[in-house]
């Protein structure tokens, strides 16, 4: 059992509206507590921009644009660039994104962004599908798992956004989930002290979107990881590879079992994903080796 | 107080860098596209050459991300520019809205082409006509020496009011024609423009956030309130127009009225077409024909009282489209239209889609136009005239 030093300095408040037991709220909680009050968020349609509060309200302390769904990326840049006109470097611009606003329609202003390397902090919560708009996929939707839109499950399988962006050369992009709050507070640390863009993915396992129980949000991002279907690493200047968690400690299988967007596949479908997983795993362990 | 102006062989585009350049806007995101391009290379030649050194200029994958980027560094609190045309101007549509919902104080000057498809790059308004109910004020204009003081004047009219702003002239015509252009000195636009200052921006001392989720009682709040900042901005037009003109000696209006003193036909038009049409009205009035030029240089928010006073007595109002809205008309025409309506007596009003697609209107075909319709009983449509 890890023992987690906490201390709260309140940037995001209670009285938010995340359903009951959501790890997005934790995630978002333990990611601004670290980056502080010298800060402006830019938050595109997404659970993010639900949760933080309905006019006047907000659960954010720190100022926060809602922008359109595709542009999170270029109006971080637009922030950035004109605090930089106004003498003020240090004041982090950060996205809070969800996968839909990233690995879909925000996808083209994100390369931009990263091609131009804007010293932005890019988080995408990655629920893996649009849970906001009641749950369809996204293109980092797993393959096999039942959304609003592919309720016979998705036949391909989700898109590698870590490969995408380390090709942009990014100098920072690396995942977490809110079951590895450590490894997740490292992270933001450490994205805050390189200049350039920097990007987190959090897996966020949805409550109503993955079908699991109240309760079960962070034992779910635990399985994601400990199966290696979901591999917690991190990748700079598009070539260092390290990957945090290198223990993978169980199958697939009781990580899939745990979620009902996985209920209707067969054996077969099980054997395939473990097939892949494992495959995904291999490349992996042999990007980062060849670093050594 | 006299200021040194240098006079230069500008095209429209090159006399739209020089406004920029003058104004010095701290972030300017831009995209390419014809007939825009002149503009932002202009501005990144400026900046090559230390010329630009407060502005952040920002090159970003499509004109939707610039967008995106001028909206948000208005809300952090800074003065912004960025220009575009036809494609480019469609894509930021949605943005459009939400620059204007979030009252963020951009100048955008656009280049007006016709929209594909098929794919031309011909002078024809459709493309900032068809953005009219965005929220953005809209100013036309004819010359270069226009575009140049029009965008001066813009930044001082959006930064009081609160509003986005889009200036067009026509693509070639006006955004390659060279003409002399008086450009002013650095102190005289200081003098004229006020550093820029708001109220409300992202600040993380403040904590303030922007365009969060709301009710319908608050979306409507904000359309009221939209529509209280643009009841002022006829007279901010006015007065930047006045004051301009008083430091420059270049006087701008809402509206302009060409010779139109005792003219019983007048004739109506927006952007370079006015030049045109200026001199069939010289060439006209020369021959003892009372035809007057009435220019609308701010077409959003539409100056109705202003026109119902400019065209009261008038018996013939002649309206040249470089647009076609399909299905309803010349936009120009119908609006024009719909704005007259209840004035008593009020001027029998023809639409004529005169310059559709870039094509060329001459000062003889306008001429024929006035003989032609000048007395004829008007029709509801507009009609095809070439």
């Amino acid at each position: 059992m890890e023992c987690i030093d906490y201390q709260d300095v309140d940037i995001f408040h209670s009285g938010h509206v995340a359903c009951a037991g959501c790890v997005e709220a934790l995630s978002l909680r333990v990611i601004l507590n670290i980056v502080g009050q010298d800060a402006v968020a830019v938050v595109p349609p997404s659970c993010t921009a639900v949760i933080c509060g309905i006019y006047p309200n907000s659960a954010l302390s720190i100022p926060a644009f809602h922008t359109s769904l595709e542009s999170a990326a270029a109006t971080a840049s637009g922030v950035k660039r004109a605090l930089l006109a106004k003498g003020k470097p240090d004041t982090t611009v950060l996205c809070l994104a969800g996968d839909g606003g990233t690995y879909d329609i925000g996808l083209q202003s994100l390369s931009s962004a990263a091609e131009r390397n804007e010293d932005i902090l890019y988080i995408c919560f990655d629920n893996e599908g649009y849970m906001n708009t009641g749950g369809q996929k996204s293109s980092s939707t797993p393959e096999g798992a039942a959304t609003g839109s592919t309720p016979l499950g998705k036949t391909t399988r989700k898109k590698n956004l870590v490969d995408i962006m380390a090709a942009h050369r990014v100098p920072y992009i690396t995942t977490t989930s809110p079951g590895h709050i450590l490894d997740m507070k490292a992270k933001v640390k450490k994205a805050l002290q390189i200049k350039g863009t920097k990007i987190i993915i959090v897996l966020i396992p949805c409550l109503a979107g993955w079908g699991v129980a109240d309760d079960a949000g962070i034992k779910a991002a635990r399985m994601a990881v400990d199966s290696g279907i979901f591999p917690l690493y991190e990748v700079e200047d598009g070539e260092r590879y390290t990957v945090n968690q290198l223990a993978r400690t169980q199958s697939v299988k009781p990580y899939l079992a745990l979620q009902k967007r996985y209920r209707h596949i067969s054996e077969e479908q099980v054997e395939q994903l473990q097939i892949h997983t494992d495959k995904a795993w291999q490349q992996l362990l042999l990007r980062a080796d060849q670093q050594q | 107080m006299s200021y040194t102006a240098k006079r230069l062989l500008l095209t429209g585009n090159h006399a739209v860098a020089w406004a920029v350049k003058r104004v010095r806007p701290h972030v300017a995101p831009l995209y390419p596209i014809t007939p825009q391009t002149p503009i932002l290379e202009k501005l990144t030649d400026f900046q090559s050459k230390g010329e630009l050194e407060g502005t952040e200029l920002l090159t970003p994958e499509s004109e939707h991300s610039a967008m995106a980027a001028c909206i948000s560094a208005s809300l952090t609190g800074v003065r912004v520019f960025t220009a575009t045309s036809s494609q480019g101007l469609l894509l930021m549509h949605e943005l459009l809205h939400y620059a204007a919902g979030a009252r963020a104080r951009i100048v955008l000057f656009n280049v007006n082409r016709t929209p594909a498809s098929p794919w031309g790059f011909w002078p024809d308004q459709l493309d900032s006509l068809s953005q009219r109910d965005t929220g953005w004020v809209q100013l036309y204009s004819e010359s270069p020496q226009e575009s140049l003081d029009t965008t001066i004047q813009a930044y001082r009219i959006a930064e009081l009011i609160g509003v986005p702003i889009m200036i067009s002239h026509d693509a070639f015509y006006v955004s390659h024609a060279m003409e002399p252009v008086e450009v002013p000195s650095q102190q005289q636009v200081d003098e004229f423009l006020p550093p820029f200052a708001c109220d409300h921006f992202l600040d993380p001392k403040r904590g303030q956030s922007f365009g969060a989720p709301l009710d319908q009682q608050n979306w409507n709040r904000s359309r009221r309130e939209m529509a209280a900042a643009m009841a002022r901005v006829f007279a901010a037009v006015t007065d930047a127009g006045k004051k301009w003109g008083e430091t420059s000696g270049r006087d701008y209006a809402p509206l302009e009225c060409y010779r139109m003193d005792g003219a019983t036909t007048v004739i109506v038009t927006m952007g370079s077409m006015c030049g045109t049409a200026r001199e069939a009205v010289d060439a006209l009035q020369d021959k003892g024909n009372r035809v007057g030029l009435l220019k609308v240089r701010l077409f959003r928010p539409f100056p109705v009282a202003a026109l119902k006073e400019a065209l009261a007595g008038v018996s013939c109002a002649i309206v040249l489209d470089r647009n076609f809205s399909c299905g309803l008309g010349g936009i120009l025409h119908q609006e024009l239209k719909a704005a007259l309506y209840g004035l008593k007596p009020a001027p029998k009003i023809h639409g004529l889609l005169s310059g559709v697609g870039g094509v060329n209107v001459s000062v003889n075909k306008i001429k024929q136009w006035v003989s032609e319709y000048a007395g004829a009983v008007p029709v509801n449509e507009s009609l095809w005239v070439e």
